[in-house]
Formats: C-alpha cells, sequence, structure tokens
C-alpha cells in the first residue's frame, strides 16, 4: 500500500525526488499545486476508496509525503 | 452607523473591545458576549433601512431552516446528489436574487438587497457542502448564529469557516494567551486604520489626478487605483482581524504582500486569499475532480484550463453583474489557464523558473497583468 501511495504521488508530481526526501514540503517546491492536489484525491479515492473532500483536510496537513502516508493509513 | 466608518461605530467597537478585555479568555462567557454584541451591531446597521431588516430576517431564518434540515435528510438519506443540489441551489437563491434585482428592468424589487449578503452566503453554502462531504454532522443554532452574524467580518468577510471558527468561540483560552491574542489583534486593528484611513486615502488622491485617456493617464490612473484597492481592501480586512483576535476568534488573513507575486498563481493566493481559497476548495477542485471522473476531457490541462475559467468567471458574476465584472472574471480565468499550460508545457519555463532575471521579469509582467485587471474591475475603462 505504501508502494502505491509513493508511485502514485511520483507520477503526479512527476519528480522521483518525492521517494528520496519524504519529508519534502510539496507544495513549497512546486511539486504540487491545485491541480495536482485535485488530481492526487481523485486518485486516492479511486484507487484506495478513501474519499477526502478538497476542503477537508489543510494543506499544512497533506503537504509532504509522509504526512500524507499518515493520513491515509489512518483512514484504512 | 456603517460598518468600519464613522464615529458612532469606532465608539461603539471600543467599548466592546474594552468589554471582551474584562470578560476574557473563558468560553462560557465570551459566547454570550461575542453573540449578544453581533446582534446589536449588525441591528444597529441594518435598521438603518427597516426594509432591508426585514430582508435580512427573513434570509436568516431561511437559512437557518435550510441547514437543519439538510443535516436531517443527509443523516437519513446518506450521499445523495439530487437531494444535496436541490438545497445548494435553495441556499443560493436569495442571492441570486439580489443579484437579478441589480439589473434595470428589476431594480424596483429590490430582493433580499441588504449588506453582506453575499459573503453570508458564502459562509452558509460551506456548511452545506462539507455536510454532503461528511465532513461536518451538525451545528447547533447557537454556533451558526454567532458564525453567520460575528460583526466583524458580517459585511466583508474575511469569509472564515465553520469548523475553524466553532473552534475558536467553544475555546477556554489561559489568560496570558488571550492578552497576546488581544495584543496582536490591537496592532492589526491599528495597521487597518492606517492602511484605509490614511495610505488608502492618499491613493484615491492621487487617482484623481489622472482624468485623461491617453496611456499615461490610464496607467497612472491603474496603478493608483490598484495601490488605492489594496490598502482599503486590506485596511478594511486588517481591521475586522484585528477586532476579530481581540474577541478570541483567530479570522483568517485575507492579503500576503499581492504586488511582489512572480506569476498569476502566486497572485491569486496573496490577494482576498479567504475568497480565493473558497473558490479553489469548493469551485475550482471540485469541478476539477468532477472533469476527471467522469472523463469529460481529454487530458488533465484542458479540465484545469476550463475549470479556471469556470472558477474566475464565477467570482467576476458574484462582484456584480456588471460587463466590467464580467470580462474582469473572464480575464483573469484566462491568465491562470494560460499560466497554467505555460508552466506545464514550455521548456523555457523549466528550464529558467529559478533564475534571477527570470522572476524579476515575471514579476514585472505579473504587477503590470494585474494593474490592468484592476483598470478593467474600476469600471474606468469601458
Amino acid at each position: 500500500m505504501e508502494e502505491k501511495i509513493m508511485k502514485m504521488l511520483e507520477e503526479i508530481c512527476e519528480d522521483e525526488v518525492v521517494n528520496e526526501d519524504r519529508d519534502i514540503d510539496l507544495f513549497e517546491e512546486d511539486l504540487l499545486d491545485s491541480l495536482g492536489f485535485a488530481e492526487l484525491l481523485v486518485r486516492i479515492e479511486e484507487e484506495l476508496s478513501i474519499v477526502i473532500a478538497p476542503s477537508e483536510v489543510k494543506r499544512e496537513d497533506m503537504n509532504t509525503p509522509n504526512k500524507i502516508l499518515a493520513l491515509l493509513k489512518e483512514r484504512m | 452607523m456603517s460598518f468600519y466608518s464613522g464615529i458612532t461605530f469606532f465608539a461603539l467597537l471600543t467599548v466592546i473591545l474594552l468589554g471582551a478585555l474584562a470578560i476574557g479568555g473563558g468560553a462560557r462567557w465570551r459566547r454570550i458576549y461575542i453573540l449578544a454584541v453581533s446582534v446589536l451591531i449588525t441591528g444597529a446597521v441594518l435598521i438603518k433601512s427597516p426594509r432591508q431588516l426585514v430582508y435580512f430576517i427573513a434570509y436568516f431564518l431561511l437559512e437557518l431552516a435550510l441547514v437543519k434540515l439538510y443535516g436531517r435528510i443527509r443523516r437519513k438519506y446518506k450521499r445523495s446528489a439530487w437531494r444535496y443540489r436541490l438545497f445548494i441551489l435553495f441556499t443560493l437563491l436569495p442571492l441570486i436574487f439580489s443579484k437579478l434585482c441589480e439589473l434595470p428592468d428589476f431594480r424596483e424589487m429590490g430582493w433580499f438587497q441588504f449588506v453582506g449578503i453575499s459573503y453570508l452566503t458564502f459562509r452558509v453554502v460551506q456548511i452545506i457542502i462539507e455536510m454532503y462531504d461528511g465532513v461536518i454532522e451538525d451545528i447547533s443554532v447557537m454556533n451558526f448564529c454567532a458564525y453567520l452574524l460575528f460583526f466583524p467580518t458580517f459585511s466583508c468577510g474575511p469569509i472564515d469557516r465553520s469548523r475553524r471558527f466553532e473552534a475558536d468561540y467553544c475555546r477556554d483560552y489561559e489568560r496570558r494567551e488571550f492578552l497576546e491574542l488581544f495584543g496582536t489583534g490591537l496592532l492589526k486593528l491599528m495597521q487597518g486604520l492606517l492602511y484605509k484611513f490614511v495610505l488608502a486615502d492618499i491613493f484615491y488622491q492621487v487617482m484623481t489626478v489622472f482624468d485623461g485617456r491617453d496611456f499615461v493617464n490610464m496607467a497612472g490612473y491603474a496603478y493608483s487605483y490598484g495601490f488605492y484597492m489594496f490598502f482599503d481592501f486590506a485596511g478594511y480586512s486588517l481591521m475586522a482581524v484585528g477586532s476579530g483576535y481581540m474577541l478570541g476568534i483567530c479570522v483568517p488573513d485575507n492579503f500576503r504582500k499581492p504586488f511582489v507575486s512572480i506569476d498569476m498563481k502566486d497572485f491569486w493566493a496573496r490577494w482576498h486569499i479567504s475568497l480565493s481559497e473558497w473558490f479553489r476548495d469548493f469551485v475550482f477542485s471540485r469541478f476539477v475532480m468532477l472533469g476527471m471522473k467522469n472523463k469529460w476531457f481529454k487530458d488533465r490541462l484542458k479540465g484545469a484550463s476550463v475549470g479556471f475559467l469556470v472558477n474566475m468567471l464565477l467570482m467576476g458574476v458574484w462582484h456584480g453583474l456588471s460587463l466590467h465584472y464580467i470580462v474582469y472574471g473572464l480575464y483573469h480565468g484566462l491568465l491562470l489557464a494560460g499560466t497554467e499550460i505555460y508552466q506545464k508545457k514550455a521548456g523555457f519555463y523549466k528550464k529558467n523558473k529559478k533564475k534571477r532575471w527570470y522572476r524579476v521579469l515575471s514579476w514585472f509582467v505579473t504587477l503590470n497583468l494585474v494593474m490592468f485587471g484592476f483598470l478593467i474591475f474600476s469600471g474606468h475603462l469601458f
């Protein structure tokens, strides 16, 4: 499951750096923007059946690969 | 009396904030106090026109009923899409009426036209959408009243979110914590006064100098109008945020140095933040996600471009039904879509985006695009 999420992130951000540094700030580093974030939420819903609404989680709580992993594990 | 103008309002505000200091950070009395002073102030502002007050009361009761009713329906029928859409439409109806009544043919009706209706509607729609999402189960009548009536942000925002507001509203602050918040609020309030009543005024004076129709005059008007708009609205927002803090509610900031933006997306992350984040969360993201799920567009970029256009056009129409507001929305929609496509596709951008000369150039172009946008918005152009 962790692998699946990381692969998804890598595809959306189009950069392998997300795998190398899992505490990287995805918004600060221009790896994720509003569009990428929406794409991430759709793929999480379609591939993992976890529904997260765009206004539900603050960006600060979903801005690094580690935070995303932790949030999704909690929701499984 | 009007919000944030005139001696009566500011005298009353001073008394109210001193009262808040005396009551302190404990939730029990603070909650009652906030609600009581909010009813008092909004009532005193709206009563100027009894017709306005009647429309407001009708609006308020209607929206309260809709929220309570939808909460029940959501619990019973779960995520039923048509019921949800129907309730969104009902929630928006008064705002739609009030906008339509701006048109010459309907002007006499003036339905639901009262100070603050559009900002109130944003907040109610947020509650309904998040109920559908399953993020909000219910909201108590007292919290709903306080959230909607909260006088510092009643007329023009910043647009808070109900879950965030409720957390602050029901919070028991330690004495020191509350005093710190009060101090920060006071500074923001002072900064707001300076912005709105000194700096905005200066730029307004400058603006009137440029009354010709040639390029230099137009450019001068655009720039001075842009700075006037900023100091006026950022000043108002700071006063609202500051008063909020002093009552123990950390209202979100609305501006973050918008004139240093290096592209249009950056600009909308810094200008009227609470509005653009509202549109991002409740219009753009949802539209784009719906498009992706239902495969409306061939690729992501097309979906995003249409998303930006829809988003900004709606924001333009929300400002008013005049032609210059609609063109303003369209203009920003096109700019955002263009920025998105350029940044995703152009090798030139990817290669140079971190270089100093590129950033300076990009900042300069952005600033001028922004100022031209203000010129459209001002109605001075057409």
